[in-house]
């Protein structure tokens, strides 16, 4: 039996609109994954955390703050530092365009914007693994 | 990277991402698990385990995480295990426990492990066990395991902790339910949460007059205490509880008797496993779709199914 992947999927900073977490951890448990799900007003730290104690594979961001550059740059940077193996950062949420590239050069491996198929993002994260 | 034993070095020395390595390795059984259990079992026995069970919304996470906060100014080191069900379908799980212990997230002395039961029906996943066995062995003081959301019969928690805390909450349920068999028999204490809710005086006595039906198995009496994380009260009586239970078990010899009987269990299950492993290697896999089809098509029953794939020397 193949073991199933673990998806961090946390949502930093102050913005309290959770229901686009909630679809994606809901479609990540549908695809055989096993989902961590923090909720919201999670800060840099509580996230890095979560993810080194559970030993994720995934971590999924959710952000409609506007904070997306600020928390890419963080929160990838701590987990090179503290994770035991190489995660998969991914981010959903609204990015003017212009700063995709730059929350990419922080680490983000791929941004989902509104409208997404959940099917888009399993498949992102199920290639990501067969290539491990 | 890392090797199993520099993983083991790490670990020792207290690198979270090392410890939760090793309960990665442990609980999906990867290559190096024998050798995980095997340098850390003669370590193990030190950690006061302490385990959590009762109905879904009795308030296990929250009521873990104030005794988490509560073990944290008596001792360094404190461990969560939270056990959540995964879905019978897909096999994928939302492991939602943590939410509720955010206050503890930025404690160093802290140390919480989501789970999926991964489809068994006890309570806990067939891993538990060995993650908190390893968790004991890194030197967590206390180790708190919440259980998935349990009815009557979910017993599983009793093999993996010293002391189990069964949860329910006012107005749960009529004094019948209370005396029926399973779960209650397992628990050392009894814990009426969300006791500022009304009704809680009503859930102790009955619950007391349940205790007090029945012939005792030993002499241990099981207590009832009231909490609730919402006014925090009840917390120090509970850890008081704990560590009667404790001494009482240690002295009595039922620590001792009750840890026989876990590794039996354990002992067991590990042959199930390995034998049943060994079975399905050496099976065809569409030969077991043929005889399914067959059982489908009533043209043989379970039974001469098994006969079947096990060969003529196993009939039963």
């Amino acid at each position: 039996m193949s073991k199933p992947l673990r998806v961090v999927v946390a949502k930093p900073g102050l913005d309290g609109h959770d229901r686009g977490a909630k679809i994606i951890a809901r479609a990540f448990r549908d695809a055989g994954m096993e989902v961590i799900y923090t909720g919201i007003f999670q800060t840099t730290e509580m996230i890095v955390r979560t993810v080194v104690e559970e030993d994720a594979d995934v971590l999924g961001l959710s952000i409609l703050s506007g904070a997306h550059l600020h928390f890419a740059e963080e929160i990838c940077k701590a987990l090179r530092e503290q994770a035991a193996k190489e995660v998969l950062v991914v981010m959903g949420g609204i990015l003017p365009p212009p700063d995709i590239p730059k929350v990419k050069e922080s680490g983000v491996a791929e941004v989902f914007g509104p409208g997404t198929p959940t099917t888009t993002i399993i498949d992102f994260v199920r290639k990501w693994h067969a290539a491990q | 990277m890392k090797t199993v034993s520099e993983l083991l070095t790490a670990a020792r020395a207290g690198h979270t991402a090392a410890i939760a390595r090793l309960l990665s390795i442990v609980e999906n059984d990867e290559p190096g698990a024998t050798e995980v259990i095997r340098a850390t079992y003669p370590q193990t026995g030190r950690a006061l385990k302490v385990g959590f069970t009762g109905p879904p919304g009795a308030g296990k996470s929250t009521l873990v995480s104030s005794l988490t906060a509560a073990y944290r100014k008596t001792v360094p080191r404190v461990a969560v295990v939270a056990v959540d069900p995964s879905s019978p379908y897909t096999g994928g799980a939302i492991l939602g426990d943590r939410i509720r212990m955010r206050e503890q997230y930025l404690d160093k002395g802290v140390f919480i492990r989501s789970m999926s039961n991964r489809g068994q029906s006890g309570g806990l996943s067939r891993a538990t066990r060995r993650v908190v066995s390893v968790l004991d062995a890194m030197g967590f003081d206390v180790i708190l395991v919440e259980t998935v959301g349990v009815g009557q019969q979910e017993i599983d928690v009793v093999r993996v902790v010293d002391t189990v805390c069964l949860l329910t909450i006012p107005g749960a349920g009529d004094d019948i339910q209370a005396i029926k068999a399973g779960i209650i028999e397992i628990a050392d204490l009894l814990v009426v949460n969300k006791a500022d809710r009304p009704g809680a005086d009503e859930a102790v006595k009955d619950l007391m007059q349940m205790l007090n039906l029945g012939t005792p198995r030993n002499d241990w009496r099981t207590p009832v205490i009231k909490t609730s994380s919402n006014l925090g009260t009840g917390i120090e009586d509970l850890m008081g509880a704990v560590r009667k239970h404790r001494e009482w078990a240690n002295q009595s010899g039922e620590a001792q008797r009750r840890n026989a009987d876990a590794m039996r269990t354990e002992i067991q299950a590990l042959m199930r496993e390995r034998v049943l492993r060994e079975l399905e290697r050496r099976m065809d896999p569409k030969q077991i779709e043929d005889v399914v089809s067959q059982v489908v098509s009533k043209r043989l029953d379970p039974y001469g199914a098994v006969d079947e794939l096990l060969g003529p020397e196993a009939k039963g």
